[in-house]
Formats: structure tokens, C-alpha cells, sequence
């Protein structure tokens, strides 16, 4: 199986603006990787580092020093975002634009024809169930509905590999659901979906592999029955890894 | 290109989706309906203080829009985080660049183009004559002076964190430029060392956008065309500043951590 998203020895120190308080080190020497075709569920508490490692694959913050790879081209080169998705967490697309308009504006970002662009924005306003509201401004959209078009946006240029933050954060149980069903679909597909989360249950449903990460340290990775061991549930051996005791058991 | 335009074409977008360019449009109207319709000399061939007025607050209101539209770009982006999104597609920061800077210097030019209709309409209607050449000379040296605005402003907000401080700060250097920058030398001959030299750099360094301000003479005074030669020197002068702000824009964007 090819590895098509990859982390070595990443190292993120982010220098504090106060004068007298330390660097703060946001990942330390991360190694990761992502074989084509799996879905990917990378976990771990506020703070541990998972947005941090997103935004170096996506080119948004240099690492201080390792390197990360998407389809083995270096992540500081535009060419390596080419055939990738990615989904923010809690983004507000612009409000004067339709979802049809928003998804063409993208298209052409990505250099597509008209016919293809036509062709991709009908299929993915029909994939997130969106075709009745394409021509209404987002402003008036609900969350769930955003963060369908998010989607949307995030498929346009029929990516290989998918970066999701969050995807399911601050949705409904019918806006979680749906997003869980669509990225079901595109593993189905074959895509490569790697995603963050802290909704376990639903990482236990979707995901092939996990990482757990914690204080910027990997601290496992593997097939979710094999994370999940000894444990109950998912949620027990992660709490377990991060090192939380419960009150009744201290 | 097409990742420019396609920048450039959101930017358009927004300013005739939004409301702040229809409010700027109409007060001016307003304003200089009213004063078309004041006979304040008691002589209704007197059009040079109406044309003077109205001028000045296309001038005022062309200003306000570009400094507006401009200086909220990327914070906007920043703070909805669609800048994300749009940096994880296969765009590099200086695509970015140039395609806010293109969609907010071809917002203001259109912008520019329906106050110059209506001001010669209403001048046409009272003159009953148009040098259009006149205009077009003046109009176009607004629009060119408009890119060198829109390229600070654009570098103003990247380097100040909100677009309230930036669009103040722009507002007031452009102002500055416009009312003071040609007497600062004059300023310098009077001073002692080192503020003599200071002042001197200064003078020597600041885009000097008095040109295009004063074309409105073009058409308040109905003064003869100014040669080609001068105006194409004057455009590529305004251009030389545009291209350093848009640099040392993308030379500071490039250096920033997005998160």
C-alpha cells in the first residue's frame, strides 16, 4: 500500500510574544503515516497538536524542523495541495456568494474546465444534499448546511486525499449523521480521508487506523481493535493513553 | 492568470452585493443634486464651483471606498478562516495578493466610471458641452492613483491587525499625501539639521499623488489637455509605487504563519 501522506520527525516551536515566557514546543519530532485508501481518525485532547499538524501539511505554518510529504512532494510546494481536499473547522464561506457560485469560484481555483466544473458542482450539491438552496446566499444558510457546502468545497477537485478538521463539530445528530454517511462514501470510493476528531464513537465507526496524540507526542497508532485492547471502548483507551484517571478510580 | 481573475471576480462581487458602495453613491448624488439645484452666484452659467464641489466628493468617496474595500480583504478572510480553504488549494500567497489587489483597483474602477458618468451628466446638463478627452485624462489618472491606495492599504493590512486601524491610518497618509507632500520640501528649507534631511527623505519617498488631484482642473477650468508624454511618465510613476507596496505586500504575507 503507497503512503501518500507522511510526517518525519516534525518539530513546531511557536515563539511566545511575551518576553519572559518560554517557546511553546506544539509537536515534537511527529512521524505519521497515511497508506492510500484508509480513513484515518487522528485523536487526541484540546491542545495536543492536531490542528498544528494539519496546518503543516496544508502549508499554513513551516515547521521548525522535519518535513512532511502529501504524495511524496514536500508540503512547502503549492503543486503537493493539487490533489488534496481539505475542511476546515467552523468556517464562514462568503456570505454574498450562493453555494453554486462559491463551488464554481473554487473550480476555477483548480483550473477546471466549464463542462468538468458543471459537471462536479452538480454531482457534489447533490452528494451533500444542497441542489434546492444552490442558488440561495450562505448568509442564509444553517450550520449544517455550511458545513455540507464545506464539504462540497473540499471535493471539488475530486481529491486522492481528504484533510478534515473536525468536520463534525458543533453539528446536530442529522448534521453529524450526514457527514459521517458522506465520508463512508468516499472511503467506498477509495479516497484517502484523514481526519480529526473528538468524537470517538464516531471515529470507532468510520476509521481503518487511528493516532492518538498528546502534548504534541504521538503516543499510539493502529487499527482501532488494536488501540481499543484491553478497553471497553475506544473512548476508555484513549482516555487511558492521555494518562486521565476518573475520580472513582483515583 | 485564471486563479487571479477568479480572486479578482469574488472581490467584484462583493462590492456591488454590499451595501456600502450604493450608500456612498447616493449621498453624493444627493449632495451634489442639491448643490446643482442652489443658484448661489444668481448667474446659472457659473458651473465651476458646482463642478469643483462635486469633484471633490467623487474624489473623497472613491477614496473612502478603496481604502474600505481593500483594508477589509484578508482580515475578513482571517476571521470567517476562509483563507484556509482557499491557501490549501494549489494558490500561492502571491496569486493571493494580486488577486485582491486586482478585484479591489477594478471595484474601484468601476466605481470610479459610474461617478464620472453621473458628474458628466449633471455638467453636461448645465454646460451643455463635454471635452471628453478632458475627462477621460483626468478619470484615468484617478483610477491609476486609486491602484497605489489599494497597494498600501493592502500591505497596511497585513501588517496592522484590524482593518479599522488600517483603513484610518491609510485614509490619513493618503490625505496627508494629497494636502501636504508637495510642500514638504519647502517645509525642509526651513528647518535645522537633521530634521532638514529627514524631511528631504521623506518628500523623496512618498508616492506623490498631487497629479491626478489636480487634473480635476482638466475639467473644472476646462484647461487644455496635458501632453501624453507627461501623463504617461506620471502613469509610470504611480505604477513604480503600486509594484514596491504590492512586493514588500507579499514579501511580509509570505513570512506569516496562517492559523
Amino acid at each position: 500500500m503507497s503512503v501518500i501522506l507522511q510526517t518525519e520527525k516534525l518539530r513546531v516551536e511557536f515563539k511566545s510574544r511575551e518576553l519572559r515566557q518560554a517557546t511553546k514546543i506544539a509537536l515534537h519530532g511527529l512521524d505519521l503515516e497515511v497508506n492510500a485508501g484508509e480513513v484515518f481518525g487522528f485523536l487526541g485532547p484540546n491542545g495536543a497538536g492536531k490542528t498544528t499538524t494539519m496546518n503543516v501539511l496544508l502549508g499554513f505554518v513551516p515547521p521548525t524542523s522535519g518535513a512532511a510529504y502529501l504524495f511524496g512532494i514536500d508540503v512547502r510546494q503549492p503543486i503537493a495541495r493539487q490533489r488534496i481536499g481539505y475542511l476546515p473547522e467552523l468556517t464562514y464561506y462568503y456570505k454574498f456568494l450562493s453555494a453554486d457560485e462559491l463551488l464554481r469560484f473554487y473550480a476555477k481555483i483548480f483550473g477546471l474546465s466549464r463542462t468538468e466544473t458543471d459537471q462536479r458542482v452538480n454531482n457534489l450539491l447533490k452528494l451533500v444534499e444542497l441542489e434546492h438552496a444552490s442558488k440561495r446566499p450562505i448568509k442564509f444558510y444553517s450550520k449544517g448546511m455550511q458545513q455540507r457546502v464545506g464539504l462540497a468545497q473540499a471535493l471539488i477537485n475530486n481529491p486522492d486525499l481528504l484533510i478534515l478538521d473536525e468536520p463534525t463539530s458543533g453539528l446536530d445528530p442529522l448534521g453529524r449523521m450526514k457527514v459521517r454517511e458522506i465520508i463512508q462514501r468516499l472511503k467506498n470510493e477509495g479516497k484517502t480521508v484523514f481526519f480529526s476528531s473528538h468524537e470517538l464513537g464516531e471515529v470507532e465507526t468510520v476509521c481503518d487506523r487511528v493516532a492518538i496524540i498528546h502534548q504534541g507526542e504521538l503516543k499510539a497508532v493502529g487499527r482501532v481493535n488494536e488501540i481499543t485492547g484491553r478497553h471497553a471502548s475506544l473512548e476508555k483507551a484513549f482516555l487511558d493513553i492521555i494518562g486521565y484517571q476518573t475520580q472513582s478510580a483515583t | 492568470m485564471r486563479t487571479i481573475f477568479a480572486l479578482a471576480g469574488v472581490v467584484i462581487k462583493e462590492l456591488y452585493r454590499r451595501k456600502d458602495f450604493y450608500v456612498l453613491f447616493i449621498i453624493t448624488i444627493l449632495i451634489c443634486l442639491v448643490m446643482a439645484s442652489v443658484n448661489i452666484f444668481n448667474d446659472a452659467k457659473i458651473v465651476r464651483y458646482l463642478k469643483e464641489i462635486c469633484l471633490l466628493l467623487v474624489w473623497v468617496s472613491s477614496l473612502v471606498i478603496a481604502i474600505t474595500i481593500t483594508a477589509r480583504q484578508i482580515p475578513a478572510e482571517k476571521e470567517n478562516r476562509t483563507l484556509l480553504p482557499l491557501l490549501a488549494k494549489p494558490l500561492t500567497r502571491t496569486q493571493l495578493i494580486f488577486g485582491k489587489f486586482l478585484g479591489c483597483w477594478s471595484a474601484c474602477g468601476l466605481t470610479l466610471l459610474c461617478f464620472y458618468i453621473f458628474f458628466g451628466a449633471l455638467a453636461v446638463s448645465r454646460e451643455h458641452h463635454l471635452p471628453l478627452l478632458n475627462y477621460f485624462q483626468a478619470a484615468f489618472l484617478h483610477w491609476i492613483m486609486l491602484g497605489v491606495v489599494v497597494a498600501l492599504t493592502l500591505l497596511g493590512s497585513l501588517v496592522f491587525a484590524a482593518p479599522s486601524s488600517n483603513s484610518t491610518i491609510c485614509f490619513v497618509i493618503v490625505a496627508t499625501i494629497l494636502c501636504v507632500g508637495r510642500y514638504l520640501d519647502a517645509v525642509a528649507l526651513s528647518l535645522a539639521e537633521p530634521f532638514r534631511t529627514i524631511l528631504y527623505a521623506v518628500y523623496f519617498a512618498i508616492p506623490h499623488l498631487e497629479i491626478p488631484f489636480e487634473m480635476r482642473n482638466l475639467i473644472v477650468h476646462d484647461w487644455p489637455l496635458i501632453g501624453w508624454n507627461f501623463v504617461g511618465l506620471d502613469i509610470l510613476y504611480l505604477l513604480a509605487y503600486t509594484a514596491a507596496f504590492l512586493v514588500a505586500a507579499c514579501l511580509v504575507f509570505r513570512r506569516k504563519a496562517v492559523n
